[in-house]
């Protein structure tokens, strides 16, 4: 079995790969420059011309991209060549304001799709296997990118989409999937499906999952090796970079390999802008490195992350991060204090609770309210209130310990907790701060 | 012998109970006893039923919790229960929650004793001359 889905690059020294960079960082910042106005113009503003950059390590002179200039842009303002070149659009779900459009070339979906066939082959993919995708197919970026990776691995491929879950399990058991690619919630849920169903974990053929698109924890991850029988792989992207496959895990699950040959990762204190050094958290910021339809330079993806070049016992070369420890944009700040969806789940899971819980903050009388609505399980389910609230008790100080504020718990009844088949909705803010 | 009571999860909102409750007697079961505590967030129902197994079947999407509880039949009249509580008063038995309804016949009684040493309780109780009901008890007892 291929232990790489493209050898030569994936184990490159890491002097070839910083040839490559520089070689190619050049020809983008040229090319950036010369077709899209908008960037041209930042650059302007800041001083630096294309001659300034000579490798990688001027990357740093350049301005930044943030969420909004994307926004202010739409829709052709980021641009990098004809329309008539570009061959397909993609789009964020445009939750959190105005959607940002995405353009790809040939040679963008190529590039992109092979660095999703990384990941697959990582995850242990090989043409042999029956990969189910069940990612959202359309303007989201996920089901095309895994669909695209894994026809480039030669696995069959079960372009199943999310939700309809009675039809996934359906042929997943009637068609042997080996290899599932969808979101961490959608990957419990179904998982809790198949038990409801009366399958044990070894009923199925899954030997492995790659699950992207939203933040979740390492508990999280071993409650879905458990619950489907699998080895449950991290992939991570965005829209803007292409989709997933920016970076993803090898078997060490020690973080993800940033594909480097094609994307360049630099980690900045969010607040000054200033460049930190490997090994200290921050905002992750990825400038592409070839691309043609929507190539971005120093575009800030709010993810707070560390970057690691400890050698990888998978032989991969590439700069591994951190699984992001909450987005910028995730993070509440609740009665003065920062906190992660991310944190809440690892308490949940820790406690025995599942992972399907909601939380609600509001303001009242200037004072923030936290709320956490979190579903009871038949094992914690007693018919004396003193246990229950005993329960309940354990829980919010566990939440306080790892927060530093307490939440007040609700439990409600099992799977009433609306489930989510692409992104789950886990924060609710009322206040209006804005 | 104890008895089993039937206690399942009610979310605390408007018409929970009811659907519950139609559940249960749309499966033909007889509820012959029930009380429910409630939290801020939650209630807990608590009930003796004609038929367990038909009565889980029926809240097959709610949780529901078996428990051994103490059920004694006492005569109607004041100072009935007082002489209960007294005999595990005495020996230091610990009261959980209690519910008590009349029976079907006139001058029956009945209480159901959620104590913290069922088996203790059951054995004073026997020894002071007030037997505990068996679950078969109760069908007899109850399904009349």
């Amino acid at each position: 079995m291929k232990r790489y889905y493209q050898p030569e690059i994936e184990t490159a020294s890491r002097e070839e790969i910083l040839k490559i960079q520089n070689e190619k960082i050049v020809k983008q910042v040229r090319y950036v420059y010369d077709n899209v106005p908008y960037y041209r113009n930042l650059m302007d503003k800041k001083g630096v011309t294309p001659d300034d950059i000579k490798s990688v390590d001027d990357i740093k002179k350049l301005p930044f991209l943030t969420k909004d200039d994307l926004r202010e842009a739409y829709p052709y303002g980021l641009l990098g060549t004809d329309l008539k070149n570009c061959v397909r659009i993609h789009s964020t779900s445009g939750t959190t304001g105005k959607r940002v459009v995405a353009f790809y070339t040939q040679h963008d979906i190529d590039l992109w799709e092979d660095c999703c066939a990384r990941a697959i082959v990582a995850a242990g993919g090989s043409d042999e296997d029956v990969c189910q995708v069940c990612y959202g197919y359309g303007l989201f970026t996920g089901g095309s990118g895994l669909h695209g990776g894994s026809h480039k691995v030669g696995c069959l491929t079960l372009p199943m989409s999310s939700g309809n879950t009675d039809r996934q399990i359906q042929f997943m058991m009637d068609l042997g999937s080996t290899i599932i690619c969808c979101t961490p919630s959608y990957a419990a849920y179904i998982g809790e499906s198949l038990a409801e169903k009366g399958y044990k974990p070894e009923d199925n053929k899954l030997k492995a999952g790659i699950f992207g698109a939203e933040p979740w924890t390492e508990e999280m991850r071993r409650e879905i090796e458990k619950s489907l029988g699998i080895k449950a792989y991290d992939i991570y992207g965005l829209t803007e970079t292409s989709g997933p496959g920016v970076a993803f895990e090898c078997e060490e699950q020690t973080g993800m390999h940033i594909n480097e040959d094609h994307f360049y990762a630099e980690i900045i204190d969010p607040d000054t802008g200033e460049v930190l050094p490997e090994g200290e958290k921050g905002e992750l910021v990825f400038t592409s490195l070839d691309k043609e339809g929507f190539p971005l330079l120093r575009y800030r993806t709010k993810d707070i992350c560390i970057l690691s070049r400890k050698p990888c016992s998978c032989g991969r070369t590439h700069v591994k991060m951190s699984k992001p420890f909450g987005r910028s944009d995730d993070m509440m700040i609740i009665r003065g204090v920062n906190v992660f969806p991310s944190q809440i789940e690892a308490v949940l899971l820790n406690e025995g609770y599942p992972p399907n819980y909601q939380i609600v903050v509001d303001r009242v009388n200037n004072t923030d309210t936290f709320d956490i609505y979190v579903e009871s399980t038949p094992e914690m389910f007693s018919d004396k209130v003193s246990d229950m609230q005993a329960g309940e008790d354990k829980l919010k100080l566990a939440m306080r310990s790892m927060l530093g504020i307490g939440p007040k718990i609700h439990l409600v009844a099992p799977k009433t907790i609306q489930r989510s088949e692409g992104k789950a909705v886990r924060v609710i803010d009322k206040r209006k701060l804005h | 012998m104890a008895i089993t009571q039937l206690s399942a999860f009610l979310e605390n909102a408007p018409g929970t109970l009811c659907d519950t409750v139609a559940a249960i007697t749309d499966a033909g079961v007889n509820i012959r006893a029930l009380s429910v505590a409630d939290t801020k967030d939650f209630g807990i129902l608590r009930m003796i039923v004609s038929d367990i197994e038909k009565t889980k079947t029926a809240l097959a999407d709610t949780m529901v919790k078996e428990t051994p509880v103490i059920a004694v039949r006492m005569n109607d009249t004041a100072g009935a229960l007082k002489k209960i509580l007294n005999i595990l008063k005495a020996e230091g038995v610990n009261i959980e929650y209690v519910y008590a309804f009349t029976g079907s016949e006139l001058g029956d009684a009945y209480v159901v004793l959620r104590v913290d040493e069922t088996e203790k309780a059951e054995e004073i109780l026997a020894k002071n001359g007030t037997p505990t009901l068996s679950d078969e008890d109760i069908k007899q007892f109850l399904n009349k």
